[in-house]
């Protein structure tokens, strides 16, 4: 039979977003595949050269919606770079909880989002009902549901409210009993899982490495690289957690991508309940930013899909010349060829799945 | 060779302290006068400038010889009078990060592509090429691949104006000044 090109997208429910991959199958075989983005592309890094830093950090919530906190905090944090301030001790144990409230939150989304990739509708709404506790917290804290406009270039916007520690114990004590009960029973144990997940979409360290795969996906390889850990930023340095990386066999498919982001909404929690306990009661949470700078800064930073960078500079004016935006998900994109080659085609959605596109940073 | 390559063969997860200051010392051994500046910037960051002909051989001996195996991000800069594309490449051994400024100018905006070295330079290099308008001669497939094919301009050039010079007020304007 000869081989010919199918459009996966951009229309799609795999996608989850707008983008589209072609593969090309021989029979039920992928030999190949070319992903096609840039349906969402909305210009943000020429938009941002004419605002001010500060409201840029509007711009870079919009990134990924649904991983808010993480894409802003990598912004101010570059800026900061730049101008040469640091945020109060408080401030960074606060960046420290949102981060983590977002990362759970982002993966939970994944999780729904992954469930009906693989036919299993229940794993939506239980991961879109714990998301909400998630959703609630990060409420009580910035105001806002999504799209949160917490970060600011010296600290964040507000103070954390009076009875948040005991809200936040009692969603996460909540949350990981459902994690042990409920997730690991309708994911983990199903074996109609395991045989749509292991031993699909495999790609290999050195590979992952150079295309410049990263995060999870990279972890998942076993690859021990966690850059809250390789190269700390903000507090993370005086935090007590273990990076999820898959030691066993068959390291690099869909099933390790599962686990080790699966296993990080529990390592997330215990990184919370650390800081509720480690960070100061009182003191200032936001120093004043200057309103001009100049220089260069870059910042990187584990974001929820792999390592987010910003790059900026200054040429003394009150806003950025250039500002650059490292996407891990771009860079994920360039090596779902090597993970679906090989496969059939009906295992193209567990792959591409699993790898977590947010299409909204991927096309900028 | 020296400690920072040798004594971490593995990916430990965790970053060598003082690895920035070996780094910079063997590539002044290594490249002396043709690294127009090098300099450590803050910790685990190292900066150098050379210019777009020495680009391949140094990214060669820092991703052969000193393990910086991860193309993070390629950035290409527009100075109105020259070029810049800036790489930050990465060491997963002990996490340290080199930022390489290569010099292009402004009438000729070519420089070598680095995809023979790694994959990940593929799409970040057409990337760049799509909206600043690089050439990175010898990529393989140099096409748009964020704007439409048949988009004529490269909007991340300052010469590509924006509607407005500032989408708000200045302070300055506010007071009555301009």
């Amino acid at each position: 039979m000869p081989e010919f090109w199918i459009n996966m997208g951009p229309q799609h429910p795999m996608t989850h977003g707008l983008w589209n991959m072609k593969v090309k199958v021989d029979g039920e075989t992928v030999t190949d595949a070319k992903p096609e983005i840039g349906y969402l592309h909305r210009g943000y890094e020429k938009i941002m050269e004419v605002r001010e830093f500060q409201k840029n950090v509007v711009l870079t919530d919009r990134l990924c919606y649904v991983s808010s906190i993480t894409w802003s905090h990598a912004y101010c944090l570059a800026v900061e770079k730049m101008m040469g301030i640091e945020t109060p001790e408080r401030g960074q144990w606060i960046r420290v909880v949102a981060l983590e409230l977002q990362r759970i939150a982002s993966h939970l989304m994944w999780l729904a989002a992954y469930g009906p990739d693989l036919g299993l509708l229940t794993g939506l709404l239980w991961a879109l009902r714990e998301r909400e506790l998630f959703l609630d917290l990060i409420q009580l804290m910035s105001g806002a549901r999504m799209n949160q406009n917490y970060p600011r270039v010296g600290g964040v916007r507000n103070d954390l409210p009076d009875n948040f520690e005991a809200m936040c114990r009692r969603s996460i004590e909540h949350f990981l009993e459902k994690v042990d009960n409920e997730y690991q029973r309708v994911f983990q144990e199903s074996k109609v899982f395991h045989m749509r997940t292991e031993g699909v979409g495999k790609i290999s360290a050195a590979d992952a490495i150079n295309w410049g795969v990263t995060g999870p996906n990279l972890r998942a390889c076993g690859v021990n690289v966690d850059l809250r850990r390789l190269d700390p930023y903000e507090v993370y340095e005086e935090i007590d957690f273990e990076p999820q990386v898959w030691h066993d066999g068959g390291a690099g498919d869909s099933y390790a991508r599962f686990v080790c982001r699966f296993n990080e909404l529990r390592e997330s929690c215990q990184i919370i309940l650390q800081a509720l306990e480690k960070m100061p009661k009182t003191g200032p949470y936001r120093v004043k930013a200057p309103r001009r700078a100049e220089g260069e800064g870059y910042a990187k930073t584990e974001d929820s899909r792999g390592e987010a960078l910003f790059y900026v500079i200054g040429d003394g004016d009150d806003r950025p010349y250039r500002v650059k935006i490292r996407s891990p998900v771009f860079c994920t994109m360039a090596a779902t060829p090597i993970m679906l080659r090989g496969n059939k085609l009906a295992d193209s959605v567990a792959i591409l799945g699993s790898v977590d596109v947010c299409v909204g940073e991927m096309d900028k | 060779m020296s400690a920072v390559v040798t004594a971490s063969p593995s990916i430990t997860g965790r970053s060598v302290p003082g690895a920035e200051k070996e780094v910079l010392a063997q590539l002044q051994v290594a490249f002396g006068s043709k690294l127009k500046d090098a300099k450590i910037v803050r910790e685990r960051l190292v900066e150098l400038v050379i210019d777009r002909a020495d680009l391949v051989p140094l990214c060669t001996y820092l991703k052969d010889t000193l393990g910086f195996e991860h193309l993070s991000c390629v950035t290409a800069v527009d100075w109105k009078d020259r070029f810049e594309s800036i790489y930050h490449i990465e060491n997963y051994y002990n996490g340290c990060m080199v930022q390489v400024n290569a010099q292009i100018p402004y009438d000729d905006p070519k420089i070598a592509t680095l995809t023979g070295l790694w994959h990940a330079a593929d799409f970040l290099e057409r990337e760049m090429w799509d909206l600043m308008g690089v050439e990175y001669t010898g990529h393989p497939n140099l096409t748009r691949i964020l704007l439409p094919e048949d988009f004529k301009f490269h909007p991340l050039r300052k010469e590509f104006a924006q509607e407005v010079d500032r989408q708000y007020i200045t302070r300055r304007k506010l007071r009555g000044g301009k």
